[in-house]
């Protein structure tokens, strides 16, 4: 499963708590859709490390990164890039 | 305090019949184990379950005037019955009673309908004018006591909680939409609505006439504040001394009993100010009672422990753990008969057993405090956002969220982007009436992601367009900060802390609580201080800490106010699953109940038994689901075994 899949289906069950596919868009800001709050980072943040074994730094933290499907996919393949 | 209970025919027809008023009041046997009483004529029935707290012997109801042509079922306390009946002496009114409850009949024949604005109490009273054929039933002014009434086949049923009303009702009561999709809003429905369709509550303040068979509401006491700022004036100095007096005064007549009185302590300012006043002024001996916490982060024993050596006081503590929760979730459901949204009342359950076993019957708690006075997050909160919304654009503003939570680290850019997110809620809205509780009903309101298509489908009136309608329209004259005292004392307070996690709880156990931040005179003072005496700056209950901390040592005045809290999701997950957790989350059970989309529900388990599920949001949804769930086994699906058969 591909890492767009894998992150989708997580924000799916875990914080919109459904299956159906279109209730997500792959660009849209968890943030101004209230998909996610503080504490849903932080989930997402240890779903990604035990999922791909990367490190998430304190720094890395930021929305550029973590606010849509598309910014998490761009920033983990960055992240397998340089391990 | 006591339980009543009564039917009136609204139209001529047979008498109420004695068995219906048994089969009512025996569903409040928990409120008054020391006795009943029964009135009855050819258009009303009233009953009485009697908590004997002020003279025993002589107290019992229901009480009647000199020609017993007035008659009432009282459930509460009059703290001023001594001057009242004094007054009423001297007016010409014989007692046959030392009771506080006769004071009512005596008061009512003196003023008429106007009899309840002379009372300093916590009440819920029934009063019967056989002359006039008027049924008048009244509420204390903050909603301390609870009443509820329905109207069912030209009779008029009520009864201080919705069980007693349930056996009489005729027909399987069912839930009120519109009230879940609010107490998932603002925590508690928007009064007088209940979880039970068209079962009321008379509201707090509030006194309803029944009269050839017509029901008129009027609101004889509300929360009010200034309009354009015309504050009390005087020194701090002196405000802070008008404010110890009143305290003294409001605890010592909450002293009042033929019963010893006892006190809990919680470790926080409130509660702390309380035993030292009972310790400096009560003249009665100081007796404690507390809870702790397994879990190391709720627990606030060693600042118990720390005024119990200060003060001296003999002290009883009880301790509670997850499991503890879990087994006595279900009965603190059937006591508050409504959903809720966190586990926080069962530990109070457990309290007032621990009262109760010590052979107290009486006790003062610190409640209200926070609403009155300026305590709560929630105040600090509106008070940064509105100075934000007059610059929406600052990037500097939205930092003075530091100073809400220390203990976060804010320099990290993700954690000020968040927190952004979510206190910035209408911040381009300032002048919104509900202002102050936009962050927290947005919250709240995720738990209605998981309603049904059908649930949905019943939703019609927007839930923020409810409760700003039962605004006063004064509200929006008045400061910002008064307008969240207000929402607070109607919504979290009045719908949720003095029932669910307060009457309820205590009333399980034959307990009843006495509450003197919210004696009424304290709160019309406290209403005309300026705001800014009330949080200064960011420093909550100024006043209070300058009127009292004289009593208290500096940890407890200077301690960071940490939130009531017990164990959620890991009371039901946390190692054991109780059995009922299981039965009525199957997919089956939510979905025949139908208020739940059963998919939902099974991916927020699945993320739970994963070790996912940490934050706020998901806490509240499963302790609001499951407490639903419960609530339907209990008084929908099992309305012939619970309710026609009696649960106790």
């Amino acid at each position: 499963m591909s890492v767009k899949e894998k992150v989708r289906n997580y924000i799916l069950e875990n914080c919109l708590f459904t299956d159906d596919q279109s209730m997500l868009v792959n660009d849209e800001s968890f943030l101004e859709k209230g998909i996610l709050d503080s504490t849903g980072v932080l989930e997402i943040i240890v779903f990604l490390e035990d999922e791909y074994g990367i490190t998430i730094e304190d720094e890395e933290m930021i929305p550029e990164n973590l606010d849509s499907v598309s910014n998490i996919v761009k920033f983990v393949g960055t992240k397998q890039a340089t391990a | 305090m006591c339980g009543i209970a009564g039917i009136l025919n609204l139209q001529p027809a047979r008498p109420v019949g004695r068995s219906e008023l048994e089969q009512m009041v025996g569903m409040l046997y928990h409120r008054g184990p020391d006795g009943t009483g029964y009135y009855q004529d050819e258009t009303v029935g009233l009953g009485h379950a009697r908590l004997s707290i002020i003279d025993i012997a002589g107290g019992d109801q229901p009480i009647h005037n000199e020609t017993e042509s007035v008659w009432v079922v009282f459930n509460g306390e009059i703290f001023n019955y001594i001057e009242l009946r004094q007054e009423l002496e001297k007016q010409g009114h014989t007692f046959y009673t030392h009771s506080d409850t006769e004071v009512l009949v005596h008061l009512y024949e003196q003023y008429g309908e106007a009899f309840v604005q002379h009372l300093n109490g916590q009440f819920a009273i029934a009063m019967w004018d056989k002359r006039a054929q008027k049924l008048i039933l009244v509420r204390d002014r903050i909603g301390i006591v609870p009443l509820f009434y329905t109207q069912r086949d030209n009779r008029l049923l009520f009864a201080s909680e919705v069980k007693a009303i349930l056996p009489v009702l005729g027909e399987r009561p069912e839930l009120n939409p519109a009230a879940l999709d609010q107490l998932m809003t603002f925590w508690s429905p928007v009064s007088p609505q209940t979880i039970f369709k068209d079962i009321f509550e008379v509201s707090p303040g509030e006194q309803l006439v029944i009269r050839n068979g017509e029901l008129s509401r009027s609101r004889y006491w509300d929360w009010t504040f200034p309009e354009d700022e015309h504050y009390a004036t005087g020194s701090e100095q002196a405000l802070a001394e008008q404010l110890h007096d009143l305290l003294i005064d409001a605890t010592r007549i909450r002293l009042r009993a033929d019963v010893p009185v006892g006190a809990y302590l919680s470790g926080g300012l409130d509660s702390s100010v309380l035993v030292a006043l009972i310790h400096h002024y009560g003249g009665v001996p100081l007796r404690t009672f507390s809870i702790g916490f397994d879990e190391k982060s709720l627990d606030e024993s060693s600042y118990q422990a720390e005024l119990i050596e200060h003060l001296g006081a003999d002290h009883s503590r009880i301790q509670c753990g997850s499991a503890d929760i879990a087994e006595n979730f279900v009965d603190a459901i059937w006591h508050t008969e409504s959903p809720i949204l966190r586990t926080a009342p069962v530990p109070m359950s457990l309290l007032s057993g621990l009262v109760r076993k010590n052979d107290y019957k009486v006790v003062l708690t610190g409640e209200g405090a926070d609403e009155v006075l300026g305590g709560y997050d929630i105040f600090k909160e509106a008070k940064i956002r509105q100075f934000w919304a007059r610059s929406p654009q600052s990037a500097i503003r939205p930092l003075l969220l530091k100073r809400l939570y220390p203990y976060l680290d804010i320099s990290k850019k993700q954690t000020l982007v968040y927190l952004e997110q979510f206190f910035g809620a209408a911040i381009d809205n300032p002048s919104l009436s509900y202002f102050s509780h936009v962050p927290r009903w947005i919250t709240t309101a995720k738990c209605k992601n998981f309603f049904s298509a059908g649930m949905k489908e019943h939703l019609q009136d927007d839930a923020h367009e409810v409760i700003e309608k039962s605004f006063p329209q004064a509200l929006n004259r008045w400061h910002p900060f008064n307008k969240g005292q207000y929402i607070e004392a109607k919504s979290l307070m009045g719908g949720y802390l003095l029932c669910s996690q307060g009457d309820r709880m205590l009333m399980s156990n034959s307990v009843e609580g006495r509450f003197p931040f919210l004696d009424h005179r304290v709160i019309e003072f406290a209403n005309q201080l300026p705001p800014k005496l009330k949080m200064k700056v960011l420093n909550e209950k100024y006043l209070l800490k300058r009127a009292m901390g004289q009593y208290l040592p500096p940890s407890i005045t200077k301690r960071y106010k940490q939130p009531y809290r017990a164990p959620d999701i890991p009371a039901f997950f946390g190692g054991h699953t109780p059995s009922y957790v299981d039965e009525l989350l199957q997919p089956d059970v939510i979905d025949s109940y139908g208020y739940f989309d059963s998919a939902r529900v099974g991916h927020l388990i699945r993320k739970i038994k994963a070790g996912r599920a940490v934050g706020y949001k998901d806490n509240m949804a499963l302790v609001g689901m499951l407490s639903t769930q419960v609530w339907h086994h209990l008084f929908i699906e099992n309305y012939q075994s619970n309710c026609l058969g009696g649960r106790r």
